[in-house]
């Protein structure tokens, strides 16, 4: 109570004592606190903290192990108890490992949308913003631990799934080659990880959770169930595209089972979701800068 | 200090902040009064760089709120209790905030004790009372130990020991020389709270004055009377050159303080009189009638400019 003062006794000071005091043009309160010039690494702290601690996290990436990791040793049982020797002899053992990833992703696209999507719905982002008044710091320093997050999380479970159909499958498929194994695991979890980046871009551009991951899965799953209805033959070539450019497809790549033999092969999806992933970066930047939060 | 020179804000053609001039001096509690929607929060927005202004410019110290290196250690705000992740604890919430500042981790701890969250620090934001999420943002706001302080109607919600907490916390905080800016709708807080006080409605600056030069303008006391004859009552004082209001009622309102010569002129000319009382017009009051006018001014583009004449005369020191 004793700091209590009736305003009528205290007219605004025109000029209190320590306003004359040195100390630069823009005098007042100087903080004990160190001050600290505020960097990107910062931010990637702020932003490793808070996608650790919501719960939307452990589940998603909760869900997605338990999808690679379940359907793939499901898929290798069911071949190993099934089929004889050479029944998978020009494929090999890790190709089991895309059906599980393939629905796995959706995971990796939701919680890539909320990273971004979820402050916009919360208010968050304001918070953020003025934390962090740099708008490219903040969407760099998303960008950095999702992709991180998501890199590791996808090549370690499908490195386990891919040892363990290896292991399973011995005798009835061929050993993979070291370049087999390379896109098999590092190829593939880099190509999801950059799909969930995508849609924490996408997330960043619509703002909104629902919309974001309705596109993403949408741009998923549209061009491969389009194509499946385009019967007629002047429409082939457009058909053909939309196959062999389906994100499906294009995982499927990594794999060496692509659905076609034309299209992208070798490394090429890991080239293209790449060009994609950067200029939707670009546009989502420069829309970043030019709105209000 | 928080300057603003020519603050404009449209969306299409809605102006939220028209033409903004004003200062925030460091030291003491600013008010930011205005009726809601007025474009108090836009405003904030925009000195905290959220919102691209449409024309005009902020500057913090000289600076743009952008280009400050350190923000929350310089500025601290809060704009809404709404604006945390509901899925993430308090502690967190306040973590990542400093971690993105470079501020050490212990003060997380301080600024939730220094509002009162100890308690709840590991419990989910979105379980939060609006009083309690109130306390979340402010000690958001208090986390870098800032020099400039911003709250957007921070008493909203909280409970009367909360509201007498939070007053008392700004005028602390203005006490120690910082710089501290606080919107809000009530007139009956900013009473209590600000040493200067900018009024605003619909975007527009009506008022830029210190609060006791707010309070002895428009403190305005009046006489109150009621008559039977009250015919007989407006010649006897229309001829005393009195000034005399007519009121909705049937009651006379009489400018200035003075009940005594209106008595004795009744009694002179034998009118009844059934009330004769001095009245005290509030600051709510002159609050509400320093923004309804704006609100008149914008309905009626053609009539002389009202407000403008009531703005100006503010800083004057009428």
């Amino acid at each position: 109570m004793s700091t209590h003062q009736p305003p009528l006794s205290q007219a605004a000071p025109a000029a209190p004592e320590w306003q004359a005091a040195p100390g630069g043009p823009y005098p007042g309160y100087v903080s004990p606190i160190p001050v600290v010039r505020t960097r990107l690494g910062h931010a990637i702290t702020s932003e490793w903290t808070k996608i650790r601690s919501v719960r939307s996290t452990i589940w998603t990436l909760g869900v997605f192990v338990l999808l690679v990791v379940g359907i793939g040793l499901l898929a290798g049982a069911l071949v190993s108890s099934s089929s004889s020797s050479g029944d998978l002899s020009d494929g090999n053992a890790l190709s089991l490992g895309f059906f599980g990833l393939l629905l796995g992703s959706m995971c990796i696209i939701t919680l890539g949308v909320l990273t971004t999507a979820s402050e916009y719905g919360t208010g968050m982002i304001r918070t953020t913003m003025v934390a962090c008044p740099s708008r490219a710091r903040v969407l760099a320093a998303k960008a950095i631990v999702f992709f991180a997050v998501a890199f590791v999380i996808t090549l370690a479970a499908s490195a386990f799934v891919a040892m363990t159909q290896v292991s399973m499958l011995s005798d009835v498929a061929r050993t993979p080659t070291g370049g087999e194994w390379l896109k098999g695991t590092v190829g593939v979890s880099l190509y999801i990880a950059l799909l969930g980046l995508l849609s924490l871009i996408v997330g960043s551009i619509i703002r909104h959770s629902a919309g974001a991951i309705t596109v993403m899965i949408g741009a998923v799953l549209a061009p491969l169930v389009i194509a499946l209805f385009m019967f007629s033959s002047s429409l082939e070539q457009v058909r053909n595209a939309l196959f062999e450019y389906s994100i499906p497809n294009q995982l499927s790549v990594f794999y060496s089972n692509s659905l076609s033999d034309s299209g992208p092969s070798g490394w090429d999806p890991l080239w293209i979701i790449l060009g994609v992933t950067a200029v939707a970066f670009a546009g989502a930047y420069a829309l970043l800068e030019k709105r209000d939060v | 200090m928080i300057e603003l020179a020519g603050l404009t804000k449209r969306y299409g053609d809605r102006t939220a902040v028209d033409d903004l001039t004003f200062t925030v001096r460091p030291g003491i509690v600013t008010g930011f009064l205005g009726p809601n929607g007025a474009g108090k929060s836009t405003t904030m927005r925009m000195i905290l760089g959220l919102d691209h202004p449409t024309a005009g410019r902020v500057r913090i110290d000289g600076k743009r709120y952008e280009q400050l290196r350190d923000p929350l250690t310089y500025l601290g705000a809060l704009l809404d209790a709404k604006a945390v992740h509901g899925g993430r604890s308090a502690f967190n919430h306040l973590l990542c905030l400093a971690q993105s500042n470079g501020i050490p981790r212990a003060r997380v701890g301080e600024v939730l004790d220094t509002v009162g969250l100890t308690a709840v620090a590991r419990k989910k934001a979105k379980g939060f009372s609006l009083g309690m999420g109130q306390r979340l943002g402010i000690a958001g706001a208090l986390l870098g130990d800032p020099r400039i302080l911003m709250f957007d109607e921070p008493v909203n919600g909280l409970d009367p020991e909360g509201i007498h907490w939070i007053r008392t916390l700004m005028k602390s905080l203005a006490a120690q020389g910082r710089t501290v800016f606080v919107s809000s709708h009530l007139m009956s807080e900013m009473a209590l709270t600000a040493d200067h006080l900018v009024v605003i409605g619909q975007g527009r600056l009506l008022a830029d004055t210190s609060m006791a030069e707010f309070i002895r303008t428009n403190s305005r006391s009046y006489v109150r009377v009621r008559s039977p004859q009250r015919e007989r009552l407006l010649d006897v004082l229309h001829g005393a050159g009195i000034t005399v209001v007519e009121t909705g009622t049937g009651a006379l309102e009489v400018e200035g303080g003075k009940a005594e010569p209106i008595g004795e002129l009744a009694a002179q000319n034998g009118v009844v009189l059934h009330e004769l009382s001095i009245q005290q017009a509030s600051l709510e009051e002159a609050f509400m009638q320093l923004t309804a006018e704006s609100v008149e001014y914008h309905a009626h583009a053609d009539s002389p400019p009202v407000p403008q004449a009531w703005g100006a005369g503010w800083d004057k020191g009428a």
